[in-house]
Formats: structure tokens, sequence, C-alpha cells
């Protein structure tokens, strides 16, 4: 059986510093994944090794059978890793439909080339209205149709985290990195985001990675979750029998 | 800066007033010229201001747009000038029409100006901020001693080369306006897009999957191309052509018109370029023998009333009432209040959004461009250090 994302050994040392070390993960198609663990656990590293823009010094990860170590950042997100992060990162000075519109700019149907653009042919402008539509067919999705000519960094913190989520999926990735999607939401947010990850995951076919603190959203969606401690894997399993782990539980609360 | 839940200045037609402006003046003193209206000094003034134009213009894409500071921009107009006039030179003597001569000489001079800027950015790119400066600032130098020693460029002489005369001006206004097309055309795509998206978030943007080393190395090599044709207009206009002239103190005074202008506003930009050449022509004209002293002391004052000025808050308040785009705004406004459905502020042609780049970073801002950066990397931990 092959696996969306599989790492083996997956590790990396800042100086001395054994930031992550000796990751195996193992994700299924469609599987909704969950990462969870302390502060300083290494989450996010381990997201920024998946997504290039770390190289990792030990071990190696694959998406769908093929070996993506030490590619570049631009090159992973082709080939079909995407992401959002932790501290937004939206082009702020944009709108948020130019937002979406940077995040199709990969996608082979608007393949066009600068010089084509710079006498603004016929191509250039069939390609900017379908680009157009397709954003605001994403925006749609997220309940941000009404806003997309308002500037990203005006919008509330809750709608900003699903801005970059609709500007990840404009990549049309296979597998979707959501670094805590729902910090910075209130419960009834978060139970819409639940829904709204769900409703993706089964509309665009994806696999999804997150990074949560939030139990109510991983117990509530995750299929499967990994627990990270110290840069190590403390537990990984199905969500319930992972957060019964009196391990896990002492990793989090302490003794 | 929202205005009733929409983006404020969202003035669609901000491109056309410069083609405007300069298409206007184009035709207005080619008519003048032909007519003989103006003087030789002016006409020689009119030139150095198509220049300068070409060289701010073609520099705020570096610095505004792609939001890096490049401090060569007299090299490439160093080795557009030399080499352009060079084989302009050549050419001459085996065809007849002089503007002919000269568009060739512009066409080399641009693409050899280009490969210069490949050669200085593919390696030079990697580095960010002030090192990027420094690096081009070095470049800048290289090439100008490297033109001062080539035997067949007349060495600490010059390179003396043939004057196109006083219509020069006219071929530097057209130039300008085909520049302006391409220029503002790839702005305002998704090429221009994802250079503005560079800028503003150079992590998320490689994240988007966006080839930040292929944007940034294409507005280089493009701005270095329109360097180079401005070089050779230079050389038309001046012999001989003095090594000299292309020292820093000249990439400096390009990047005081571009931010004079406003980062990123290629309205700015020429209107600048315009008004500095003019105070320049002016201050070497009139402040000439005992007096040529201070002139660069005149020349500073100017600059920092300017800048002051700039800043005033009457005159931005003034500016937010009274510009273009103010006035397409309020007209916006009265339409959308008649007829909320059909003008429901969806922009067609936001593609760049011109009113959003900022216009008034400072100059520290603009120095220290990596910060933000390194920001962004050391709050996800250090780089992992090389083995």
């Amino acid at each position: 059986m092959s696996y969306m994302l599989e790492t083996n050994n997956l590790g990396i040392s800042f100086g001395g510093l054994k930031a992550v070390q000796d990751v195996n993960l193992k994700i299924e198609k469609n599987c909704l994944y969950g990462l969870i663990g302390p502060n300083g656990a290494g989450k996010t590293t381990l997201f920024n090794m998946l997504t290039g823009v770390y190289k990792p010094t030990t071990g190696s990860f694959s998406l769908d059978g093929e070996n993506l170590t030490g590619l570049s950042q631009e090159t992973i997100n082709h080939k079909g890793i995407a992401r959002t992060f932790q501290n937004i990162r939206l082009f702020n000075n944009m709108s948020v439909i130019r937002n979406v519109l940077v995040g199709l700019h990969n996608q082979p149907d608007f393949k066009c080339n600068p010089f084509v653009s710079m006498i603004h042919a016929k191509r250039h402008y069939e390609n900017e209205s379908n680009m157009r539509n397709r954003a605001k067919e994403l925006l749609r999705i997220f309940d941000l149709e009404e806003e997309r000519n308002n500037l990203a960094c005006n919008l509330p913190y809750g709608k900003q985290r699903k801005l970059e989520i609709a500007r990840a999926l404009a990549t049309n990735p296979k597998l979707l990195l959501l670094d805590e999607p729902a910090a910075g939401m209130n419960p009834q947010e978060t139970a819409e985001l639940m829904d709204t990850i769900r409703f993706i995951r089964d509309e665009f076919d994806l696999t999804v990675l997150l990074i949560e603190h939030d139990m109510s959203l991983v117990s509530g969606i995750c299929d499967e979750i990994t627990v990270l401690n110290f840069g190590t894997v403390l537990d990984h399993g199905s969500t319930r029998s992972v957060l019964a782990n009196p391990e896990v539980i002492k990793a989090y609360l302490g003794d | 800066m929202t205005y009733f839940g929409y983006v404020k200045n969202d003035f669609k037609f901000k491109h056309i007033v410069n083609y405007v402006i300069v298409g206007a003046a184009l035709i207005l003193f080619t008519v003048l010229q032909l007519v003989g209206a103006i003087p030789r000094s002016t006409s020689y003034l009119l030139t150095q201001i198509s220049y300068s134009i070409i060289l701010s213009v073609s520099l705020n894409l570096v610095v505004g747009f792609l939001g890096e500071l490049s401090l060569g921009h007299a090299g490439f107009m160093c080795a557009g000038a030399y080499i352009g006039c060079y084989f302009g030179g050549i050419l001459s003597e085996y065809i007849g029409s002089k503007l002919l001569v000269l568009i060739i000489s512009m066409l080399i001079g641009g693409i050899v100006a280009a490969v210069f800027g490949l050669i200085v950015g593919l390696p030079a790119l990697r580095l960010k901020g002030d090192y990027l400066a420094i690096v081009t600032l070095a470049f800048g130098e290289i090439v100008r001693n490297l033109c001062k020693n080539v035997p067949w460029f007349g060495k600490s002489l010059g390179l003396s080369t043939k004057t196109y005369g006083v219509k020069l001006f006219i071929v530097g206004f057209a130039v300008i306006l085909i520049m302006l097309i391409l220029l503002q055309n790839l702005i305002r795509s998704k090429h221009g897009r994802a250079i503005t998206a560079i800028r503003d978030n150079e992590i998320a943007a490689r994240a988007m999957g966006i080839n930040v080393t292929y944007y940034k190395l294409f507005v280089f090599v493009f701005s270095a191309f329109f360097a180079g044709v401005a070089g050779v207009l230079y050389g038309n206009y001046a012999t001989p052509v003095l090594y000299s002239f292309f020292s820093y103190n000249y990439s400096i005074e390009i990047l005081v018109m571009v931010v004079l202008g406003g980062m990123g506003n290629i309205t700015g930009s020429i209107i600048s370029a315009t008004l500095i050449t003019i105070a320049n022509f002016i201050l070497t004209t009139k402040l000439s023998g005992d007096l040529a002293a201070i002139k660069n002391l005149v020349y500073a004052l100017i600059l920092m009333v300017v800048v002051i000025f700039n800043n005033a808050p009457a005159l931005q308040s003034f500016k937010e009432k009274f510009s273009f785009a103010a006035l397409n705004d309020r007209l916006m406004e009265k339409k959308r209040a008649k007829n909320p459905e059909k003008f429901a502020a969806d922009i067609r042609n936001d593609s760049a959004q011109w009113s959003r780049i900022p216009t008034k970073i400072s100059m520290d801002e603009i120095l220290s461009t990596d910060v933000v950066s390194n920001e962004g990397i050391r709050d996800e931990g250090d780089k992992p250090s090389a083995k």
C-alpha cells in the first residue's frame, strides 16, 4: 500500500541541537492527520522541512511515492504540497482576490509567457478572466466572496486564516499542511472551520496534515494523530487511543 | 484605508495618465521642434530629461515593485553607452540613415546591458537588502573602470561619438512611451502580481510556488536593458562619453529620483526625474565660474525642502482631495449611489493595484529590506548550519 506522505527517520539539527529526529509518518490518502505536541516540540520545524524551508539533515520524505527530500520550496509546491503559516503570511497590501490569484499563478491552465503579458495579447485577457472566475469559486467556499476587494490586512483574524487556506488550495495541492488553522478563532468559528476542512478534503480529494492545539478540533476531525515531544515521536495511532495515553497527557500537563 | 468597505483609490486608469503625460509631451515638443520654436539648449535639456525618465522608471521596477535595492544602475547605463555607441560608430559607415543607426545601437546597447544584468543578477540575487546594494554598487564601479581601460574606447579621454543632433529627444520620448507600454502591461499582468507578491512577503510567495529567482532575474534584466538604452541616448547626446559620468553618484541620483517620486509610483518617477533634471540643468547653467562650488549645496537644499514639503500634512490632504484617483473615487461613489448593482466596485484591472503600493517608504525601510525576512526566519528557528 502506498502512502500519500511517508517520512523515513526525518530529522534536522541546528548546530548541536537536534530539533526533530527520527520522525516516521505514514499518512494514507484522504486522511485527516493531526500533529500535536507541547510548544517547542518541533511541529512547525517538521512542516518547514516538508515544504523545503529547511533541508533535512537526516532521513527523507516522499509524496505519493516520489522522493522530495532537499528540493526547493517552489518545486515542492509544484509537486503538490501547500501550506499555511502559524503566523499569518498573507500579501497584506493586496486585495483578497489577488492573494488567491497569486496562488493560481502556476496552474497549467493559466500559463502565460511574460512577453505575451507585456503586449497584453488576447490570451492575457482570457487568462485573467479565467483566473478571476476560479479565484471567486475558491473564495465562495470560504465565504469570502463578498470581501474580495478588501485589503487582506483589513480582514478579521479568522477570515485571514481562511484566506490563507483558500490561497494554499489555489495551488492545487495533493497534501495540505495547516499550521494551527483554528488559532484566534472562537468556538463557533472553529466548528465552522471543521466542516470546511472536511468539505475541502472531499471536494478537492485532499490529504490534510494539521497542527493544532485546540483539542476539540483535533478530536473532532482527525482520523489519526501523532504526538511530538522534544523533537521525537511520543505516540501515534488513532485519535481516541492516543489522547487516552497517559504519557501524552503527562507531556501536555506535566506531572 | 478602506472606503465604505472597498479599497480606496481603486483607480483603474492610473497607467493611462502616464501614457497621456508622455504622449502629450512627445507631440507638443515634436511640433514645436518642427516649427523651430525650441532653442538648442532646451532641446538638449529635453534629451537629458528623456534619458533620466527612462533610468528612473526602469529603476523603479527593481526598487519599487520588486523591493530590492540596486545601486548599480549607472553601471548598466555605462555598459550600454560605451558598447552601443562604439557599434553605432562602426555602423554609421555602412548605413546612411542616422535614425536607423541610432535604433540599432540602442538595441545593441540594451542587449549588452541586459547580459550584464544577467551576469550580475545570477550571483547577486541570492543576496538581499544592504548586501545586494553593496554588490551592485561594486559592479557599477567595475564596469566603469573596465570601460575606461578598454583600448578601443579611448581610455581616459573618453569614447568620441557622433551626436545625433537636436532631434534626439523625440526618439527619447518615443522610447519612454514604448518602455511604459511594456513595463505597465507587465506590472498589470499575473507576472506583475507575482513580482509584487515577492516584495510583500517573499516566504509566502515561495510557498505559493512562485519562482522567486526567475522573477528577480527577469526584473533585473528588464530594467538593465532600458538602462542600456538610456546609455546609448546619452552617448548620442554627449561626446565624448566619459567614464567619470557613470560614477556611483549618478546611481544615487537615479535612486533619489525614484524615492522622491514614490516607490512603485511610475507617474511620480516621471515627474521627479523631470524636475530634478531641470533643477540640475538650471543650477549648472546659472552657477558658473566661482559659484559652481555651491551647486551641490543648493541642490542638496532643494532636495531637503522637497522631501520635507512632500510629506507636509497640508500637501498630503490636498493630494488626497485633488489627485486623479480621488476624483475618480468621487465619481465612482456617485455612480455607486445611483446604481449599486452595476458599479459594485469590482476592480477588473487591479492586477497591480497601483494605489496600494506603499509610496512613502522611508530610506530607512529600503536599506533594511532584509529585516523583514530575517524576522521571518528567526521566529521559526535558525537556519541549519552547514555540515
